[in-house]
């Protein structure tokens, strides 16, 4: 498995011999060599355990949560090697949204989209704000919801819109790539058709790669899927392709139902 | 069924015992506020809280014509207020600030030392901490001084501040810093954008209590901030306090009629801080 195992034109987002271990010897995501499409949807599915999460976080640099973690191989963002910036600049090219919703509890709705750029720093005028918040607000199907409450906190909306209000949060950045991790697997079935349906609108604007431990969703969003293994990347593929004609025995028996 | 009924009986028996109990203690709690405001609420009015404390004479003289004695404790209200906001602007930032460390590294060896210090400090009777501040302060500086008495409470005030910092931190969810970070903030904005916000209820809570806890101290003053008849504002002079006022009074029998009313203010002033401490702490309870 040493070459990409689909040919992407025009990759955003190169994975080369990317290694992964939480502590020395023991590798949870092993050797993964990817290439990302531009605009697209990529579905990362796996039964749990098997270093997802791991993956996408070394997307944009979470790691250094851990202290032993060490990374190795390279993650390319637009040609460069994200393992060589400084964090705090990936992180900005790299969005990221949870699993759980976590609006942060004392900032209002609209301080809640632009707090990127509050806590870099970053001053924007009245009017810039304004255009943002009403931006990213519409943008995530949010806006007419919330307009005539922007100052109220976050944390009072409802849980599919607290991942709404998150993931205009993550694009008030204008991130090159938006990670997810299972996103609606704290939503309830409505909640989740809805930020399904966003995502669809969202990758005329921006690459999303997210992880799901629901074949269903990854077949209805994606475009391409990655299926994972113990840390091992067994297949990736058109996700037409890996749901009707998966080439790996492991991909066909998860796919089944008979494991994860 | 004999069985049955002897064990209604136990829990009967139980029930009553507790109740009886409760009221023991709650009993001397009311009669001591019923006492207080009994014996004290005459002497507060006006010039309880603009004039200084009465000399031997003023009060002998009062009280044998059978007026409520002259005079205030204004000096012991201003020392108090000085103190307490010296000894708060010392232990304010310091114990933040060593409350992050310890919920952000709960488990270096420099954590595990601040946390065995705290807890000594915790439980040191507080003539310790006076005789500590004493050597610290009042010996280099030459002299007994507001100032002095600020380090002593300032002291006593850091191991609340240090561990409700640190206990309120760690309550937050670990989804908050991720967020913050995830957000390319450095890690010092999220520290101080979110995560100090978002304690602001348990930090505030956690801050009342420090001061309501050291308003009542007498006993490291006695060695540090000495006492003072005078409204006093220079801070590096020895200075009055409210419990300096009350240990004075009680030794002096014509002064005697003071003490309720110094009493019940301290009392009161204690209460009400504690109060709004709970409520702050309800209202903004982390979700
Ligand atoms: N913080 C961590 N420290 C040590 N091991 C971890 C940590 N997080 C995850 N792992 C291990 O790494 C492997 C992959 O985990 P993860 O990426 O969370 O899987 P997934 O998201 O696919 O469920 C698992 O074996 C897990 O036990
Ligand atoms: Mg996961």
């Amino acid at each position: 498995m040493k070459e990409e195992m689909i040919n992407i034109q025009d990759p955003i987002l190169q994975l080369k011999d990317v290694s992964i271990s939480y502590s020395p010897g023991k590798n949870a995501v092993k050797n993964i060599y990817a290439d990302i499409a531009k605009n697209k949807i990529t579905a990362i599915m796996g039964p749990s355990g098997c270093g997802k999460s791991t993956l996408l976080r070394a997307i944009n640099r979470m790691h250094e949560l851990y202290p032993d973690i060490k990374i190795m191989g390279e993650i390319l963002l637009d040609g460069k090697n994200i393992l060589k910036m400084n964090p705090m600049e990936v992180r900005r090219m790299a969005g990221m949204v949870f699993q759980r919703p976590n609006p942060f509890p004392t900032m209002s709705i609209f301080d809640n989209v632009i707090a990127g750029y509050k806590l870099n720093g970053i001053s924007l005028s009245k009017s810039e704000k304004e255009e943002i918040v009403e931006r990213c607000l519409t943008n995530v199907g949010l806006w007419n919801e919330v307009k005539d409450s922007l100052y109220k906190k976050g944390t009072f909306l409802s849980g599919g819109q607290q991942q709404r209000l998150c993931i205009a949060r993550a694009l008030a950045l204008k991130p090159d790539v938006l990670l997810m991790d299972e996103p609606t697997s704290a939503l309830d079935p409505i909640a989740t058709n809805r930020i399904e349906e966003l995502l669809l609108d969202l990758k005329q604007e921006f690459t999303i790669v997210i992880v799901t431990h629901n074949m269903s969703q990854a077949a209805r969003i994606s475009d391409y899927s990655m299926f994972m293994y113990l840390g091992e990347l067994v297949e990736y593929d058109t996700t037409q392709t890996m749901f009707t004609n998966p080439k790996d025995k492991r991909t066909n028996e998860y796919l089944s139902g008979q494991f994860g | 069924m004999n069985n049955l009924t002897y064990r209604t009986f136990k829990d009967k028996l139980f029930f009553y015992l507790i109740c009886t109990l409760a009221s023991l203690t709650v009993v001397p709690l009311f009669a001591i506020i019923w006492e207080l405001i009994q014996k004290g609420y005459k002497q507060i009015n006006w010039s309880f809280f603009t004039e200084t404390a009465p000399s031997t004479l003023d009060a002998m003289l009062a009280r044998s014509t059978g007026d409520i004695i002259p005079g205030g404790i204004a000096n012991g209200i201003l020392g108090t207020l000085l103190m307490v906001i010296i000894a708060a602007i010392i232990a304010i930032p310091t114990g933040i600030l060593v409350g992050i460390h310890l919920s952000e590294h709960p488990k270096t060896k420099f954590s595990n030392i601040t946390r065995f210090i705290t807890d000594l400090i915790q439980g040191s009777p507080s003539i310790v901490i006076g005789i500590i501040a004493y050597t610290w302060v009042v010996k280099p500086l030459g002299s007994y001084s507001a100032f002095a008495g600020s380090v002593s409470l300032a002291i006593m005030m850091l191991p609340l501040i240090v561990r409700s910092t640190e206990e309120t931190l760690k309550m937050l969810p670990g989804s908050l810093k991720e967020a913050g970070l995830a957000l390319g903030a450095s890690y010092t904005s999220v520290v101080l954008k979110i995560l100090l916000p978002s304690a602001f209820g348990g930090l505030f809570t956690g801050i009342l209590l420090a001061i309501s806890r050291v308003m009542g101290e007498t006993a490291p003053l006695m060695l540090t901030a000495l006492g003072s008849t005078a409204i006093n504002w220079d801070v590096l002079e020895p200075s009055s306090a409210v419990p300096l006022l009350i240990w004075e009074f009680y030794n002096d029998p014509n002064l005697i009629d003071m003490i309720w009313s110094s009493s019940l203010f301290l009392l009161l002033l204690v209460l009400t801080l504690n109060l709004i401490a709970k409520r702050i702490a309800r209202k903004w309870k982390i979700q």
